[in-house]
């Protein structure tokens, strides 16, 4: 059950159009900068095969230039340093 | 609706993906944001500076039943104006470690068993008045911390100094901004910068003197890139002894050998007068020329005293020190290249340009602090760039409270509230403040930090009350100060938020109430003052360490000196301490006004903040036409004659390289809170030992291979970094100080700087061995 964040950056003159793409496919939330070429993506998806799914999506999207991971949280947790939840 | 622990993590992902998007693209922002808390009716968001350094960003803390779930920048804090580091993105994280002290324990045969608090407390004040019937006043002591708040400082210096009578009080701070503190008081005659953040934005070259702000100051880093990228001139450039990530940032960026820097002033102010760069006509109405003593020794034996005495030279005494420090002579010695001495003296000496000079623990950690933070001083005084936007020398905060508490309140051996203990007059504006008799302040300083430490170790001191630090891993030559204090007739207090080695020694352990879960109120490097409410409950028994002290001084018989209500005390003694600051040139803002905003810088007149002292047109406690050095008697700053001097430690055949300790942009100092907040711990999940390529090759070293490093003092084994985030020169290590797993100070050197008392992290001598 990865939850996966990116900054994600268009090619020259598609924000709008990589932005409607993602926030139109499942398991994704896409948040656009005001003032620069730039987009935030949050991912949720429920397994590893969605998960693997999902990231062949978004390499074949013609909007999107690069895609670079921020933060990746899995079920995984370390067990000297976990959170109280 | 409570928030889900997924939408917790998804909250945790776009932070995150946040603070990179503000590292890449200073300025950037989300407006989308807005709408996503929108959703999220049941948060509420409250304001607070930030846990962890020095810089004093204002963040917002979202919080939900109680749970503090989310944070963003407050867009209305100008520090940060809206931006946070990856350490504050994820800061509300550090409260909810599994492993978080919730209860008190004392020692009992041995082993550390769960108590009452109450039994803790009496147990405390039990012990406290038998030491001092068995040793006498001074043999019980208090150490805090620069995020000791300013509540946490007040009633500790009031209980030490004002009821007990000892000052034995000091704080970690005396790591880390000492030298700062004594190199504003023997040039200005006052604390802490004149400037403030503003000058990022004004400045046309910035000069960062042995200190990385891409790391460890990196929202202020942002702001000087984004003010390059908007105006094209705008120049960076990185005087250091090692690359780093804000060396690759920079423009230009210039090694020098460790210690050195000491020369390339000089020689900077040689070059300056030798091409008449001076600004002659500030030079000749605001400043003086003094020279202090020489050869002054490095405080590694026990009970050092040192006491400078300053001689008036003129400006032609000055030319003549300066003759040693020629370009030609002084890139011998520092390995910086007389062209590019040239070149330094050039920006500061063009009228044209408005510099800042930033520095932190690179010049404060020094043996030789107070001279380097003098000399960086010169530089800007000979030519007229200071206390007016663009042109400041700054001196920057490692922690949030360093200068709110430990400077301002004066948690430091000598110091008080205002003044110092050995002036009758300050002791008698204590003694009205504190309602106790002016006879209880004792006029003799005690231990500094690390002669504290070693009287602990000795048995002058048999009591020590830790607050909110870590010195089981931070002091340096470290092994003697924990034996020191693992001594059976010894009796240590921690109070601290989670276990660390330094609870690990404790006779009894506090649970501190953390940061947002108390009131209190932080200072930062601009001399702003930031409030911060209980936004989130105590865990389990855990205790403001404001409370902590006030129960135990109670227990101690001074309830009439703390009589204050849980309700209001907060507010009752920032009453009672503003008393301390109430003229121009240091009046603060009143509690209602605090509570209201993201910070109110001091002094606060008339309902106006001071962003540049000692300059008439901003600062009502100057007086005349421009500038007004008040914090001397003569109204002028001081140039100060101060030489280049050798490390107390430098390589030779035995131990060949330099080792330099820090920080990385991930961890905060020890890492006790950081290394609980599993996407901080997961970036950097262990510390490392950063080695020339060369120097690898050369000893067979391989990236993440096994490196022993040995001093006299002692050594560790740890993973070999090579050509990672930072890279050291030939000949010199760089270990970071977070993780307590590799004790890297029981490596280090307890040599200090004699008039700041602060020991030299940056500079001792090692030997290297793949292990």
């Amino acid at each position: 059950m990865p939850i996966i964040s990116y900054l994600a950056t268009p090619n020259d003159g598609e924000k709008a159009r990589l932005l409607s793409c993602l926030q139109s496919m499942d398991y994704c939330e896409a948040f656009g900068a005001e003032n620069k070429d730039l987009i935030i993506l949050v991912t949720d998806t429920p397994n590893e095969p969605t998960e693997k799914k999902l990231q062949q999506q978004l390499k074949a999207l013609p909007a999107l230039q690069n895609l670079s991971m921020a933060y990746g949280h899995s079920e995984h947790s370390n067990p000297h340093n976990s959170q109280e939840q | 609706m409570e928030l889900s622990r997924r939408s917790f993590i998804k909250t945790a992902a776009f932070n995150s993906a946040m603070a990179a998007a503000a590292v890449l693209f200073p300025g950037v922002t989300f407006g989308v944001w807005k709408d996503n808390n929108a959703g999220s009716s049941s948060i509420t968001w409250k304001k607070t500076p930030c846990r962890f350094c020095g810089t004093g960003c204002g963040l917002l803390v979202g919080v939900s039943n109680d749970r503090a779930v989310a944070v963003k920048g407050d867009p209305n804090c100008s520090v940060n104006k809206g931006l946070c580091c990856v350490k504050g993105y994820h800061s509300v994280q550090a409260l909810y470690g599994k492993d978080r002290l919730k209860t008190a324990q004392i020692r009992k045969k041995g082993k550390l068993v769960d108590v009452p608090i109450s039994e803790a407390l009496d147990l405390i004040a039990l012990k406290m008045k038998e030491t001092i019937k068995k040793h006498g006043k001074d043999s019980v002591s208090i150490y805090g911390s620069g995020q000791w708040t300013i509540p946490d400082g007040y009633v500790a210096s009031k209980l030490f100094k004002g009821c007990i009578g000892t000052n034995n009080v000091e704080a970690n701070a005396r790591l880390c901004m000492a030298s700062a503190v004594v190199g504003f008081m023997t040039t200005f005659g006052l604390d802490e910068p004149m400037g403030c953040y503003d000058d990022i934005d004004h400045a046309d070259v910035f000069i960062t003197w042995g200190n990385n702000m891409a790391e460890m100051h990196p929202v202020l880093f942002s702001r000087m890139v984004a003010n390059r990228k908007e105006k094209k001139h705008v120049k960076i450039i990185d005087f250091a002894t090692r690359n780093t990530r804000s060396s690759l940032a920079s423009d230009k960026s210039i090694l020098f050998n460790p210690q050195t820097d000491l020369a390339v002033a000089n020689s900077i102010c040689y070059e300056i007068i030798r091409n008449n760069w001076v600004n002659w006509d500030f030079v000749k109405k605001h400043v003086s020329f003094f020279k202090g003593k020489t050869d002054i020794g490095y405080g590694t034996e026990d009970h050092f005293k040192f006491t400078d005495k300053l001689n008036p030279v003129d400006i032609d005494g000055y030319k003549e020190f300066l003759k040693d420090y020629t370009p030609e002579k002084v890139e011998k010695i520092s390995g910086v290249s007389a062209k590019d001495i040239k070149y330094l003296a050039s920006i500061y000496g063009d009228p044209t340009k408005k510099v800042t000079s930033f520095w932190c623990m690179g010049m404060n950690q020094h043996t030789r602090g107070t001279w380097i933070n003098n000399l960086v001083y010169n530089i800007h005084l000979l030519v007229g760039k200071i206390s007016s936007p663009g042109n400041s020398p700054f001196s920057l905060t490692g922690q949030p409270s360093a200068c709110g508490t430990v400077r301002e309140v004066g948690t430091l051996t000598h110091a008080l509230p205002k003044g110092v203990v050995m002036s009758a007059k300050h002791r008698e504006m204590a003694a009205k403040i504190w309602k106790v008799p002016v006879e209880n302040i004792d006029p003799k300083p005690t231990y500094h930090t690390v002669e504290m430490f070693r009287a602990l170790d000795r048995g002058d001191i048999r009591f020590m009350w830790i607050q909110v630090t870590n010195p089981m891993v931070t002091m340096p030559n470290l092994t003697r100060y924990r034996n020191g204090a693992k001594k059976d007739d010894r009796f240590v207090v921690v109070s601290d938020v989670y276990p660390t080695p330094t609870t690990d020694i404790a006779d009894v352990i506090l649970p501190a109430a953390m940061w947002i879960e108390r009131e209190g109120f932080y200072g930062n490097s601009e001399r702003r003052t930031q409030h911060f409410e209980q936004i989130v409950p105590a865990q389990g028994d855990a205790m403001c360490d404001t409370w902590q002290i006030i129960e135990v001084a109670r227990r101690l018989g001074y309830q009439d000196k703390f009589p204050w209500s849980q309700e209001n005390y907060i507010e009752e003694i920032w009453n009672e301490y503003i008393q301390f600051h109430d003229t121009p040139k240091h009046r603060m803002a009143p509690y209602s006004l605090l509570k209201q905003r993201s910070g109110v810088q001091w002094p606060f007149v008339e309902g106006k903040e001071t962003k540049w002292r000692f300059n008439a047109k901003y600062d009502p406690a100057a007086k005349g036409k421009d500038f007004d050095f008040y914090g001397k008697p003569d109204h002028r700053a001081r140039i100060l004659l101060r030489p280049y001097e050798p490390a107390a430690e430098f390589p030779d055949r035995d131990y060949p390289f330099w080792l330099n300790t820090g920080r990385v942009l991930e961890h905060w100092h020890t890492g006790s809170m950081t290394r609980r907040v599993p996407i901080l711990h997961a970036a950097v999940p262990e510390a490392f030992v950063e080695i020339n390529a060369k120097d690898a090759a050369n000893l067979g070293i391989v990236n993440d291979g096994k490196v022993k490093i040995s001093s006299r003092r002692g050594s560790v084994v740890m993973k070999a970094s090579i050509n990672g985030r930072g890279n050291p020169p030939m000949g010199m290590v760089f270990v970071p100080f977070f993780d307590e797993s590799y004790l890297i100070n029981e490596v280090t050197l307890d040599a200090f700087c004699p008039m700041s008392k602060q020991p030299d992290y940056k500079k001792c001598a090692v030997k290297i061995e793949r292990v």
